[in-house]
């Protein structure tokens, strides 16, 4: 979807890898937002950053819930030294790129996917099938 | 995850509602409900005050567009209270400064109500 900004890990960097299984609803969102967090955390981005992470994480989920079938949301969090990757499974939803759309008016469509994509410094959808596929989102420090 | 509600009237056909805390998926349906009872009573000058909210997400800025709309449709408008830079970004990058009255205090929020 939108591009990157460079500063991205390199094929060699060896990643550390966090995987997180929610329930599908609404009160599980805020461990998702905790959880990116405190894995952010560990790098050095700044506390707007980390806000910026958290909100991204919480459309993400919201997005699935509203949008999957699915009983769970699975997300890996993958950290480089420079960077954090966040892969959400959307097994069964409508694609990204047809909710995806600048908020005009008073028109809410849209919304927290076009609030991903100006928050992070990446974002990609992989498709499988005719509906869902992964929703991949990239922050690196101090892009 | 907390979300504080307090509604209160100020003498001036208008009402303050008073959010603190977290608004996201699971607590907005609580905000929108304080926000449509007193649009169902008829009061449609509200002023949303934000000062308290750590946080908010889309499903939150729908339910301040959602209530927005409704006052409009009577005449009526909702002015934000909003000091926080994190929360008043997210206003900015999804362009909705230029829908919401967006004020530093309550007084000039009241005052700027149509």
């Amino acid at each position: 979807m939108s591009g990157p900004s460079g500063g991205v890990a390199t094929e060699n960097e060896s990643l550390e890898t966090v995987e997180l299984r929610i329930p599908s609803k609404p009160e599980w969102v805020a461990v998702a937002r905790l959880t990116i967090a405190a894995i952010a955390n560990r790098l050095p981005f700044s506390v707007e950053d980390i806000e910026d992470l958290k909100l991204a994480m919480a459309e993400a989920c919201t997005y699935v819930i509203a949008a999957s079938s699915e009983d769970s949301i699975e997300m890996t969090f993958e950290t480089g030294s420079n960077f954090l990757r966040i892969r959400v499974r959307d097994r069964g939803a409508v694609r990204p790129e047809k909710a995806i759309q600048r908020p005009a008016g008073v028109s809410t469509e849209g919304l927290g996917i076009f609030l991903i994509q100006a928050l992070m410094d990446e974002v990609e959808h992989t498709a499988e099938g005719e509906t869902g596929g992964e929703l991949i989102m990239t922050k690196c420090v101090g892009a | 995850m907390d979300i504080k509600v307090n509604v209160r009237e100020t003498g001036s056909d208008a009402y303050v509602v008073e959010l603190g805390g977290e608004i996201d998926v699971y607590t907005s349906p609580k905000v929108k409900d304080a926000i449509t009872e007193l649009i169902d009573q008829g009061h449609y000058n509200l002023v949303i005050s934000l000062e308290k909210v750590r946080y908010i997400d889309s499903t939150g800025l729908g339910v301040l567009i959602g209530g927005l709309k409704r006052v409009r449709e009577h005449g009526g408008s909702v002015n934000l209270v909003c000091t926080n830079p994190q929360i008043r970004k997210i206003f900015d990058i999804t362009g909705l400064v230029k829908i919401f009255g967006i004020f530093d205090d309550e007084q000039t929020a009241q005052k700027a109500l149509v």
